[in-house]
């Protein structure tokens, strides 16, 4: 068995190109991998048919558990653990925790989405992106797509679709 | 430029819409009526007796009023709560729908300083809103003079006589604030002056942003809108500062010894977030009609982040409001809150207001979809009304009534009284002018607003 991960890297110099070329790829078949713009280009996303990014639960979930980790924390302190009177105010008084309440809610929720994005993302630390072409930086946008989930078709197929989709290159690339 | 695919659309003020509001409106009267009869019983039956705490509240008054009395030279009379209550009620209804005119003006001037493309399609509804202005202004002056010393304490001529057993030392020092440059205690020119001179100029500014765009339907040149964007940052500063001191002359100034650095804004985001939440519900009801086919999801989107925002917006300022005076614990200020929160009927509607205008908006259109679809719209926004107008309720009428004040069929019925004449100016100006401006230039820009 062949360890090693092959791909084959279309290359496209326009965004319009792109897009009607991502939807011709897909309708023939093939699952692309991934696409790398140098810049942000509008509708590429549904074109790619993603899915809605589910981050605002999670965001919504993180900033719960700042919420109820900031209260409790209030509580216990102020109410319980070292009782303070503060402004004549009782030991334990809503008003003066919201506003730590809130700053550790927007807190979390901020961090949480962060580390979410990275993990769903595949940033880890240490773990260095493939680069299938170096001009995805520049001024070329690049199509790869993995042959190890297009079984079905053949590596002179998918090069000759990638072609007739409007790229003006069509590459190999292999990964360890 | 400006040839878009969308065709022309003219709003059609319906007999049926019209029947609709002239119920609302009869309903209005029904209620209005049979609340000043309950209100007027309710007075001649407790006058006999009433609760203990009552009594003390009304015999320090009373000492009081009879310390006034003496050196009022006869002037001074108490008016009967419940002739106090109708004022009351018309006052704060007037100054809460002032806020919707006008937010109807400062949304299309913010969509112009901002050069904004997302709204060009339904900019023609805020503007309509603003219709109401010179009404408003009218009605404000007229009530100021019906309401007087039954609503704005500060009105009273003893409180600055230092001979009167009344002498207000507070609200003396005050007194160039409303009588500049007459004397203290008789006309307050400079306080009717700034109210002539903010509608006057709010009226003004509307007429001109108003001109320029009926004019760019006719002739397609972009100078108009050139026009309407400088116009809409003077007006943009003006109404900066006129928001703020008419928040002060028309509300604050009830609780004349009370006084909050925040309350212009106070007002303010009460003000824009009820706006905006009639501007999105009136969209919503048009696209729903089969109207503005230009606005989609997209554009919809957007006006249930601006509610959702200035929700929080509003939540905000009246928290940062509430804690500074919570901690600081003045006396001089703490008894507004106390005022609020512990006697009835203000009580629960201080409580309902902050479930009304945050936990509820912002739990409902926390989602992108509940911003996305008019069901959802359509929902929230009829609770941020009303929401609001508690808001405002509790900001006028506890400085007012006391413990006497009521919520009732009255205040409701002076509620659906303003609300059908303001629907009716927003309609019916909405029917003379086409629905969007076909020749704005960032109308291409709306019709391809995809978020």
């Amino acid at each position: 068995m062949d360890a090693n991960k092959h791909f084959v890297v279309g290359v496209f110099n326009d965004e319009d190109v792109l897009l009607s070329g991502i939807k011709k790829v897909r309708a023939s078949g093939i699952k692309i991998e991934e696409v790398y713009s140098p810049f942000p280009v509008h509708g590429i996303d549904e074109a790619l048919g993603y899915k809605r990014t589910r981050l605002p639960i999670a965001a919504f979930i993180f900033g719960m558990t700042g919420t109820s980790l900031a209260l409790l924390l209030q509580f216990w302190m102020l109410g319980f653990d070292w009782p303070m009177i503060i402004g004549g105010k009782n030991f334990a008084s809503l008003p003066p925790f919201i506003p730590v309440t809130f700053e550790l809610t927007v807190l979390l929720s901020a961090l949480g989405m962060v580390g979410t994005f990275m993990i769903v993302s595949d940033m880890k630390p240490y773990k260095w992106p493939r680069q299938f072409d170096i001009r995805s930086t520049q001024d070329m946008h690049i199509m790869a797509v993995d042959l190890a989930v297009n079984g079905g078709k053949t590596k002179d197929d998918i090069k000759r679709i990638l072609s007739e989709s409007g790229a003006v290159e069509v590459n190999e690339k292999s990964f360890e | 430029m400006g040839h878009s695919t969308i065709a022309e659309e003219k709003f059609v003020f319906t007999q049926e819409a019209k029947k609709k509001l002239i119920i609302l409106l009869a309903i209005g009267i029904v209620l209005f009526i049979a609340g000043v009869f309950f209100a007027r019983s309710a007075d001649h039956s407790e006058g006999s007796g009433g609760h203990a705490g009552v009594m003390v509240e009304k015999l320090v008054a009373a000492a009081d009023e009879s310390a006034a009395a003496e050196h009022a030279s006869g002037e001074h009379h108490e008016t009967a709560p419940w002739i106090k209550r109708i004022l009351t009620t018309l006052w704060m209804n007037n100054v809460f729908f002032v806020g919707l005119g006008i937010i109807g003006l400062f949304f299309v001037a913010i969509q112009f300083a901002a050069q904004a493309g997302w709204s060009a399609g339904l900019k023609r509804i805020p503007l309509a809103m603003g219709h109401w202005i010179p009404i408003a202004g009218l009605l404000t002056l007229v009530l100021w003079f019906v309401t007087n010393h039954d609503i704005f304490h500060w009105t009273h001529s003893y409180l600055y006589d230092e001979n009167s057993g009344s002498y207000d030392t507070i609200i003396a020092e005050k007194a160039p604030y409303f009588f500049w440059p007459g004397e203290a205690g008789g006309f307050p020119i400079f306080f009717i002056a700034r109210m002539v001179i903010f509608f006057g100029m709010w009226y003004w500014f509307f007429t001109m942003i108003k001109k320029n765009m009926m004019a760019e339907d006719l002739d397609a040149d972009t100078k108009h809108w050139y026009k309407n964007r400088s116009i809409s940052a003077w007006f943009l500063v003006f109404f900066a500062v006129s928001s703020s001191v008419s928040a002060w002359d028309w509300v604050m100034s009830i609780d004349t010894h009370w006084f909050s650095t925040m309350f212009g804004w106070y007002v303010f985001a009460s003000w824009w977030v009820t706006g905006l939440a009639l501007i999105t519900l009136i969209v919503a009801s048009l696209k729903e009609a089969g109207y503005l086919k230009i606005v989609n999801s997209n554009h919809l989107h957007d006006l249930g982040k601006f509610v959702f925002a200035f929700s929080i917006f509003w939540t905000y300022i009246w928290f940062g409001q509430f804690l500074l005076i919570y901690y600081a614990h003045i006396p001089e200020e703490t008894v507004y809150f106390i005022e609020r929160m512990r006697t009835s009927p203000y009580s629960w509607i201080f409580f309902a207001n902050l479930i009304l205008n945050f936990v509820l908006p912002f739990l409902l259109l926390m989602t992108r979809d509940a911003k996305r679809h008019l069901s959802m719209l359509k929902l929230v926004c009829p609770i941020i009304i009303v929401g609001h107008w508690f808001d405002f309720y509790n900001m006028v009428t506890p400085g007012v009534m006391k413990e006497q004040g009521g919520l009732g069929l009255l205040e409701i019925g002076t509620a659906f009284i303003f609300l059908a004449a303001f629907l009716w100016i927003t309609l019916s100006s909405l029917s003379k002018m086409p629905l969007f401006g076909k020749n704005h230039p960032l109308l291409e820009e709306s019709l391809h607003h995809h978020i």
